[in-house]
């Protein structure tokens, strides 16, 4: 296992990054895989919130509240630095691609425009909500920002759908290489969004309820198991785990389409050589030319999974020239695979807490029940990842798909190595500071304990304000 | 009008509010890291963190909204730019993240030496972010970014005529912040950081005021289309700035803090507004023009209606939320003490 990623690590990575193009690739490859962990977060995270939020109101329950204001913090933070390393990104546009967005600009720009407005809404009901906490009054305060969840969903929409237009580009005419008309229409609702949005959307549900739930699950490992670390599992770990079989259904439909719209991405993916029928699926194995090495194989399955019969035909990757395949095909096959194997994981972890939850009203008493649900949230990134790779690296050599080649979008500006390695050092800073910030703030508030007026709306009188020690008259 | 010069219309309709929004945000943190670490310094800063914190997310966006438009609607113009000022418009990125984590951090840091690292990462950012993009402004405006073909990738911004520019937007940031402080110093009641930011932002006019003139002496040189556009269409909007940033000083001077705010404000839109009258028709003086370079006639009456959509839904939710910050119903880090009592809650 190790020589395979070492071999695909020498083969793959280390010439990439080497050469302007590669280096421009893996600039991009790195920011976009940060940035759309923190992206998925300020999606779902809201939501999350707003849940704690109005179980506090309706119930009137202190816990409930202390965490949704306590994540409304953790969401100021990394929604800050989501809006940053977005911001990088739309500058990567020009810095990297100029290719792309000098030609397309005007074709899938509009997407962009209408996320725009999103993120602006998004922004300004996030400041609203983190900083209300004292002065609005609770409901107002709720429903100012039950705008976050549905702003996030609007912008997770326009982003995403730009991705699709890449895998399925359609509604312009070139003429002379030149856009000339455009149907906005037709990009908005191109081919690939109806698989490739609700996919990416509910990932970000799924990756932000196992990561939070994870941090609660530590907790209770290590003995707090008071009623605020029970709903700081139970409410992001319930939206989770309704998430996960959903995801799988539009998982399977997406890869089903996939074969359709993309084939040789698809190929790449189940390491299919050649085109023909009753095709063996693969679960792991190296991907060669004549065929995998090693893994397990089960007979017909890939067809059968692809049309729902053994006799159905994969088109395989020798129907294009080999300039026209994506690399690193062993990678991509595995990256599929892990994604699509912990997804079937988190299922049965769903599983076990609803069985438990219909039997006892409660989750699974065993220690293994929280160990892991603290491994699920790193696992759900890792699957996160996995499934950018796929869609990312299975469209190379194409930048729009069978339209523009990476090749020809890059940057003809030098020094893409210098500023490639400049951003790995500091969004490695940077993912570090983050993440020893929000172990700080939760230090503090382990430290202040309940007792100590964190409290929100209206504060006891004369209790300190914990966040900045002021006097609250 | 066509619907090129709406959507350019609407592209500096964004440049004016990121240079007035993200400009006094600019500049508050351009206080922020002057202020000193004595006790005087630390309430500036305090001042600062209160005065910008829940806006300083909101005021960033107009630049992607800028970035978005000119992809989309100019296409051409925005790879030229991007490929021939890619260094400095990669510093500005760096300091765009520097600036975003640095502020994010500063509050929820543990150690003083953690909370100091980021202020100054926060503070040191917000001067060098604006000073190159004023560099590429100032590249732009001097013709050094041909269409269709690359300019020089050092010497187009690295000039003084670009250096310049880069300086003037980093003293209308901090002018601009000043004057706003004045009126969050008196909101709070501390009548000692009103004096404080009084005093500066005098000092910031008349810095930027020299700037500016040296940057016309160099436009002449330099730019002269540019130059000819400012005294000549442009004319009424320069003269109108230095009318607005003189009113400034005299209202500030004498206590009258009220219009000082619109009147500053004035001061910065006039000047972007008469930059772009200068370069009109060029999107990028003497080689593109608006109409040459403008996306197929379906993306433009897109982006106008996005942009009508972007007026009915953002406008008044950025007006409620500057309402509430400034009528202090949405606050998180204390203001400086002696802060007038507030009100009960219900």
């Amino acid at each position: 296992m190790d020589l395979v990623i070492a071999h695909g690590l020498a083969q793959h990575v280390l010439p990439l990054a080497a050469s302007d193009l590669g280096a421009a690739r893996s600039q991009m490859a790195f920011t976009l895989g940060f940035h759309i962990v923190l992206a998925s977060l300020g999606v779902a995270f809201p939501a999350l919130m707003l849940i704690a939020n109005y179980r506090g109101l309706k119930h009137d329950d202190e816990a409930a509240l202390r965490l949704a204001r306590r994540w409304s913090h953790v969401v100021a933070v990394t929604f800050a630095v989501g809006a940053v390393t977005g911001t990088v990104l739309s500058f990567e546009f020009g810095l990297l691609w100029p290719g792309f967005t000098g030609r397309f600009g005007p074709v899938f720009g509009v997407l962009f425009a209408i996320e725009g407005i999103f993120f602006f809404l998004e922004a300004i009901f996030v400041a609203i909500y983190i900083f209300g906490w004292k002065r609005l009054k609770p409901w107002t305060h709720f429903w100012l920002g039950v705008g976050i969840p549905i702003a996030g969903l609007g912008g997770a929409f326009s982003v995403v759908a730009v991705n699709s237009w890449m895998n399925q580009p359609q509604g312009y005419t070139l003429t002379n290489g030149k856009v000339t008309d455009v149907d906005p229409f037709k990009v908005i609702f191109n081919p690939a969004v109806p698989y490739e949005v609700p996919h990416m959307i509910l990932a970000a549900y799924l990756v932000t309820g196992f990561l939070v739930a994870s941090v609660y699950a530590v907790g209770m490992l290590r003995g707090r198991r008071d009623r605020h670390h029970r709903l700081g599992l139970l409410i992001p770990l319930t939206v989770a785990c309704i998430a996960t079989p959903i995801q799988f259904a539009v998982g399977d439909s997406a890869a089903r389409a996939i074969a359709n719209d993309q084939p040789i991405k698809f190929a790449a993916m189940e390491c299919v050589q050649q085109t023909s029928t009753d095709v063996t699926e693969y679960i792991y194995g190296r991907c060669t030319s004549d065929g995998v090495k090693g893994g397990i194989a089960i007979p017909g399955l890939d067809s059968f999974l692809v049309g729902w019969s053994t006799s159905t035909q994969v088109t395989g990757l020798d129907t294009v020239p080999p300039d026209d395949r994506p690399p690193a095909n062993t990678m991509l096959h595995w990256a599929f695979d892990t994604m699509v194997g912990i997804c079937s994981v988190l299922i049965a972890l769903a599983l076990w807490l609803a069985f438990a939850w219909w039997r006892r009203r409660d989750i699974p008493k065993t220690k293994w029940f929280l160990r892991a649900v603290a491994v699920s949230g790193v696992a759900a990134v890792i699957a996160l990842e996995c499934g950018w790779i796929v869609t990312e690296v299975g469209r190379q050599p194409w930048v729009v798909y069978n339209v523009l080649r990476t090749e020809d979008a890059v940057t003809t500006a030098n020094g893409i190595q210098i500023t490639f390695a400049a951003v790995v050092v500091l969004y490695i800073l940077l993912g570090t500071a983050l993440v020893l910030v929000l172990r700080a703030m939760s230090r503090r508030w382990r430290e202040e304990g309940e007792a100590e007026g964190d409290v929100p709306y209206g504060p006891t009188p004369g209790a300190p304000d914990p966040v900045a020690g002021e006097v609250v008259s | 009008m066509t619907e090129g010069d709406a959507v350019a219309a609407m592209l500096w309709t964004g440049v004016t509010a990121y240079a007035v929004f993200g400009g006094a945000d600019f500049g508050a943190g351009f206080w922020s890291l002057v202020a000193g670490r004595g006790r005087r310094g630390a309430r500036a800063r305090e001042l600062v963190d209160w005065a910008i914190g829940p806006v300083w997310e909101a005021n960033h966006v107009w630049l992607i909204f800028v970035l978005v438009v000119l992809w989309t609607g100019f296409p051409s113009a925005f790879a030229a730019i991007f490929t021939t000022l890619f260094v400095p418009l990669t510093l500005a990125a760096l300091g765009i993240v520097l600036r975003g984590s640095g502020f994010a951090f500063h509050k929820t840091a543990r150690r003083l030496r953690g909370r100091v690292l980021a202020e100054r990462l926060f503070g040191l950012s917000s001067v060098l972010t604006p000073f190159f993009l004023g560099t590429v402004v100032g590249a732009i405006a001097a013709g050094r970014v041909p269409a269709g073909s690359t300019g020089d990738p050092v010497s187009s911004w690295l000039n003084l005529l670009s250096v310049l520019i880069g300086a003037l937007f980093v003293a209308m940031s901090a002018y601009l912040a000043s004057v706003f402080l004045i009126s969050d110093a008196r909101r709070t009641g501390a009548p000692d950081l009103e004096r404080y930011f009084l005093d500066r932002a005098i000092v910031a006019a008349l810095v930027a005021g020299v700037l500016a003139v040296a940057g016309v002496v160099e436009l002449h040189a330099k730019a002269r289309y540019v130059y000819d556009g400012l005294t000549g269409d442009g004319l009424p909007l320069v003269i109108l700035s230095a009318l607005c940033g003189v009113v400034t000083l005299v209202l500030l001077r004498r206590g009258a803090r009220r219009w000082a705010r619109p009147s500053a404000v004035g001061a910065v839109v006039a000047v972007v507004w008469g930059w772009g009258v200068a370069q009109h028709p060029y999107l990028l003086p003497k080689t593109l023009t608006i109409a040459q370079g403008a996306a197929p006639k379906d993306t433009l009456t897109a982006l106008l209606v996005v942009f009508g959509v972007a007026l009915v839904l953002v406008v008044p939710s950025l007006v409620l939320l500057y309402m509430l910050s400034q009528r202090g119903l949405i606050e998180e880090t204390a203001a400086p003490e002696s802060r007038a009592p507030a009100e009960p809650v219900s």
